[in-house]
């Protein structure tokens, strides 16, 4: 389609756990600015995927490069890899429970994860303004105060992505965002991702089809079959593609 | 159990006159006679443990890390401080030799070259900081960045206690073997068996709480305690969010290390004598008691438990001295039972009390044993 370099290259990847092939050669290549969804029955090894782009689980095989292969995402741990600016909102939302809302953003907050800066540091203006926007955004403005652990689920979801928003991260790998939710905080979610597609570029992992073609819109659409791409390309191509509608006998239901 | 600091539980005012109360009220009675030096001498001795308490607080209340090795880092520092106070004694010892008697005694005829520095106070002061200082940081780098957790970490630390614990029993080490240091006789020119010398080694103890107190409280409520406390309740999620935790949890942990070395520095002159004993995990577990017993997660907390856990051990120990090891023991229980927020938690638990019985609307038991589960999963 283009000839600009990949964000994030991964080739011939492999991972498996006591003989079970998580990811079996997997190559997935994104572009800056996408996206993607990624579907696939479960046990496909979407979330495996996301372990090895954040450097939560190491690969046996395959390699992965980051902006124009200048860096190998596998030499690198969690917190570096984050600090390249890939931030991950997890399949069960992960906020600091005994932290305010606000709190759990300044923690987020893009800038210095130093120990001093962490003791001296003040927070600016900007960065107060840019909790409020980010307040606003996630529907949580009315509760800034309250300790996260007290949110909703959907809310908590909310503020999870607001985290990432407050990372300014470049690419937004978000593991199921809408489990969980009503069909209108699903929507909104959909529409809260919409709205950032272009700004950072966002891999989402899903299952609620309804759900993946609000977002997709003739966008990509990748699916993982036993750790391995089955195919790619725009939902209605996908979802009349005869392998997949295979993989997805029996789950008709979930795939249609 | 996520704890809230204690910010608004135990109003500044209160703290205020606690401290005034310790630092000054208290030494100014003792001099005009009132309080006993016997008692002032006590509390000293209270208070010391109180700031090691604050230490074991600052890492399991706040950070999650449950350190069974604290009491180590007390003693180490009181020996740094025993070293110069040794050297101090000169020829007023039993072999009226420059020798610490247990040279003389072990057959030595030369103090030892890593004893000649300790003739000054400003690097035995030095020394305080930097032996107990470095233990954490080698050990605490090891193991944080080998990613060791929860209660294996708990355990290391207990290990290397022990382990140091031997080491100090030993002859051989020239640090008194397991009689230690006794006998000393002045600080800085000072007779230490004057009640005005302990008087000013009891205010120098007193500042140094209050000045950990104040420390701590607003090392806990700058971002760093943020963090401190995220990664004692979700330390991937921290991780993921770009912070290198392993470097925040060794920067509290040489930070409560050094605490409890200074709070051993003042210890040892006070109670006039160090042996390894003190470093036994025994004595840390204790400590730990009196930072579940005081409230964890608060700064208050540890300093109360300490004081009453000791107070009580004092008097029970004079009053029943064939029935103390019970009141004790009971005394813990009904406490981890009944009170899991421990004693700094009571009057938020009568004021839940008060408004449960106003709605009189039956709820579910908010009081799930805090000790039990705590312990098992720092």
């Amino acid at each position: 389609m283009s000839q600009k370099p990949f964000l994030l290259a991964a080739e011939g990847l492999s991972k498996s756990f006591d003989g079970f092939k998580a990811i079996n050669d997997l190559n997935f290549y994104l572009d800056e600015g996408e996206l993607r969804t990624v579907i696939g029955p479960n046990g496909a090894g979407k979330t495996t995927f996301l372990d090895i782009i954040t450097g939560r689980t190491q690969p046996d095989e395959g390699t992965l490069m980051w902006d124009d292969s200048k860096h190998d995402l596998l030499k690198l741990n969690e917190y570096e890899i984050y600090r390249l600016g890939i931030g991950r909102k997890f399949q069960t939302p992960t906020v600091y429970n005994d932290h305010s809302v606000t709190e759990n953003l300044i923690l987020s907050l893009a800038g210095s994860r130093g120990i001093w800066h962490s003791l001296f540091g003040k927070i600016t203006s900007g960065q107060r303004d840019r909790i409020a926007e980010i307040l606003t955004t996630i529907k949580l403005a009315d509760h800034a105060h309250r300790k996260a652990g007290v949110l909703a689920h959907g809310q908590k979801q909310w503020l999870e992505i607001g985290m990432l928003l407050a990372q300014e991260a470049r690419l937004l790998l978000v593991d199921e965002p809408a489990a969980g939710m009503t069909d209108e905080e699903t929507y909104r979610t959909g529409e809260l991702l919409l709205s950032l597609a272009g700004k950072h570029t966002i891999v989402v992992i899903e299952h609620d089809m309804t759900f993946v073609r609000q977002i997709s819109q003739g966008r990509k659409v990748t699916v993982l079959h036993q750790g391995h791409v089955l195919c790619e390309g725009p939902v209605d191509k996908v979802q009349a593609d005869e392998r997949v509608i295979e993989v997805y006998l029996g789950r008709k239901s979930k795939a249609a | 159990m996520p704890t809230q600091p204690f910010t608004g539980r135990v109003q500044l005012p209160v703290l205020i006159i606690a401290a005034v109360f310790l630092v000054v009220v208290m030494p100014t009675l003792n001099a005009f006679g009132i309080i006993e030096n016997f008692t002032l001498n006590l509390w000293g001795k209270y208070l010391c443990y109180g700031i090691m308490a604050i230490s074991i607080d600052l890492l399991w209340g706040y950070t999650g890390l449950l350190c069974l090795g604290q009491a180590l880092f007390f003693t180490l520092g009181g020996y740094m401080m025993g070293m110069h106070l040794m050297l101090m004694i000169g020829k007023l010892g039993q072999y009226k030799s420059d020798l610490p008697d247990f040279m003389v005694f072990l057959g030595h005829t030369e103090i030892p070259a890593f004893w000649q520095p300790f003739y000054s106070f400003p690097f035995a002061i030095a020394m305080v900081f930097l032996v107990p200082g470095l233990l954490a940081y080698i050990f605490g780098y090891l193991a944080f960045r080998s990613r060791i957790k929860g209660v294996y970490f708990s355990i290391l630390t207990q290990a290397l206690t022990y382990g140091m614990a031997l080491l100090f029993f030993k002859n051989d080490l020239l640090m008194g073997g397991n009689n230690g240091f006794t006998d000393f006789r002045t600080l800085l020119g000072a007779d230490l068996r004057t009640a005005s010398t302990q008087r000013i080694l009891y205010i120098c103890t007193a500042v140094l709480m209050v000045a950990v107190v104040a420390g701590c409280k607003w090392l806990t409520n700058s971002r760093f305690g943020l963090i401190q406390r995220a990664i004692r309740d979700s330390e991937n999620r921290v991780l993921f969010s770009g912070y290198a935790t392993a470097n925040f949890k060794l920067f509290i942990f040489v930070t409560s290390a050094m605490i409890a070395a200074f709070a051993g520095a003042l210890y040892v002159p006070q109670v006039g004598i160090i042996n390894p004993s003190e470093m036994t995990t025994e004595k840390s577990l204790e400590a730990v008691v009196w930072v579940a017993l005081g409230g964890r997660g608060t700064l208050v907390g540890p300093v109360v438990g300490a004081i009453s856990v000791n107070a009580l051990k004092s008097w029970a120990t004079r009053a029943y001295p064939d029935l103390w090891v019970l009141i004790l023991g009971g005394t813990f229980v009904l406490i981890v039972m009944f009170m899991p927020k421990g004693l700094v938690g009571i009057p938020s638990q009568i004021q839940e009390l008060i408004t449960k019985i106003r709605r009189k609307t039956p709820q579910a038991d908010p009081l799930p044993p805090a000790i039990s589960s705590e312990t098992a999963d720092p």
